[in-house]
């Protein structure tokens, strides 16, 4: 890549007045490197990779509502997790985890679990249950 | 306290912390020899993980290694600690920071305050310095930046204790003990040494042979999985490729502008012309980028398309198989 190819596309950096640093050659063949606004190919995969994320979200959410699954499933979704990113975050096991995922299981859980999972999720126990968050 | 630190942006977070530290301790070591030295190139498909519901990839060596072996190389010596408690953590942080010692930091992303939103995804693997405290607000110098920044002691916890893959456990180091000079070029040929050893393994997730076998899995792909879950496991390996701190081109770039610091070192041409060699693959891998998003762009791409990104990588493949070959025998 020539010092001068480098990409200068609009890509969601901007927002947070952010440049990345590519590495080119310049006019002597010299490796320098240079401030890149963005690149359109790999803001296209960013920008497919979050939709997919709020299409899961979505997706979950429905499932709450159905009663097919307990908010934990949507909010571990809402927070880009798996289940064992969220198993190793709260410190239960995953099977345990999984079985949370169920609204009759959910149902019965103590509070000290519920507050478990509300710390990790920064909501109340009270926003866990009704599926409400801060933003 | 405030340590007097000089920040320099750089493409790679492990780089840039190990660039950044060693110049602080006057050293005058670019990114490019970091990088180079710790022998950070690499393709791997780690089969069976998944990371954000695609198939993961890396075209680098594992976190922590490249400081590891550029340390062992150049001849100096590092201490490294994590902990169970967040308490111990900060205790150990504020007491270096008291005797002026500024210090590297494994964090997560995902809780990374002054990251754009669409960047924060549950990566652990991050590393940043911290160079002073004000209150309770820490003075972090983060290569990947333009800039310092600044995380409370709140955020910082957060961020040293993330959990998951690769959790930091509040992993802090530093460099304890310099050689009254570095030893640049044993340590230079150990590191390409150990880059051709890895990247013409004979193991089928590794290195050339692991590029191959990506680029049969993207040939499958359409037809096993689907156009959307293939186009998503495309899209990853792009991002893979070209994220933040790959400097572009999957790390090309940086390996190419270390071979050429390298030949000044050596008194070696063979390697200048390496360099440019790499600087054109490098260019491959970015065509390959740009092929790929063209599919995934419009969801109803035909098969056609796998294939010819799929021959791309055969091609990417040969170039690089040829290239560390030569590498080999021009040290």
């Amino acid at each position: 890549m020539k010092k001068n190819e480098v990409p200068q596309d609009k890509s969601n950096l901007e927002s947070a007045n952010f440049k990345e640093l590519c590495y080119a050659v310049d006019e002597n063949g010299e490796y320098t490197t240079v401030n890149s606004t963005g690149w359109d190919p790999k803001t296209i995969a960013l920008d497919n990779a979050i939709e997919e994320i709020n299409a899961r979200v979505a997706d979950a959410k429905n499932r709450v509502q159905n009663n097919q699954t307990s908010p934990i499933e949507y909010y571990m979704e809402l927070h880009k997790m798996d289940i064992n990113i969220l198993a190793s975050y709260v410190g239960i096991w995953k099977w345990r985890v999984k079985r949370h995922f169920k609204p009759s299981v959910f149902k019965k859980l103590s509070n000290k679990i519920l507050q478990k999972y509300a710390d990790i999720f920064e909501v109340s126990v009270e926003q866990l249950k009704k599926l409400e968050h801060g933003n | 306290m405030e340590i007097k630190f000089t920040h320099h942006q750089s493409a790679h977070c492990e780089n840039g912390v190990v660039s950044n530290l060693m110049k602080h301790n006057g050293f005058n070591i670019s990114e490019p020899m970091v990088f180079g030295i710790g022998s950070g190139l690499l393709f791997c498909y780690i089969p069976l993980l998944m990371v954000n519901h695609a198939p993961a990839i890396t075209y680098r060596a594992m976190p922590g290694f490249i400081f590891k072996r550029f340390a062992k190389r150049v001849g100096i010596k590092i201490k490294r600690e994590k902990f169970k408690d967040p308490k111990k953590a900060k205790t150990r942080l504020d007491e270096n920071l008291n005797k002026n010692n500024p210090v590297g930091l494994q964090v997560g992303v995902y809780n990374l305050a002054y990251f754009p939103d669409e960047y924060r995804f549950h990566f652990n693997a991050h590393n940043l310095v911290v160079y002073g405290k004000q209150d309770d607000t820490y003075l972090i110098s983060d290569p990947v930046m333009e800039g310092v920044t600044t995380l409370t002691d709140k955020q910082l916890e957060k961020v040293r204790f993330a959990k998951g893959a690769f959790a930091p456990k509040g992993h802090i180091y530093y460099p304890t003990d310099f050689p009254k000079e570095l030893e640049l070029e044993s340590a230079i040929k150990k590191g390409i040494k150990q880059t051709c050893r890895e990247m013409l393994a004979p193991m089928p997730i590794v290195g050339v042979k692991g590029i191959r076998t990506i680029a049969k899995l993207i040939r499958k792909w359409p037809k096993k999985k689907g156009v959307k879950v293939a186009n998503h496991y495309l899209g990853q390996i792009v991002r893979m490729q070209e994220e933040i701190g790959t400097g572009g081109g999957g790390f090309r770039y940086i390996f190419a502008a270390f071979l050429q610091e390298s030949s000044k070192i050596l008194n070696n041409d063979k390697l200048a012309e390496l360099s440019k060699e790499m600087t054109q693959i490098g260019d491959l891998w970015r065509d390959f980028a740009v092929d790929a998003s063209r599919i995934y762009k419009n969801r109803a791409a035909k098969t056609d398309g796998y294939n010819d990104v799929a021959d791309q990588l055969d091609i990417i493949a040969d170039k690089e198989e040829i290239f560390f070959k030569k590498l080999k025998k021009a040290i």
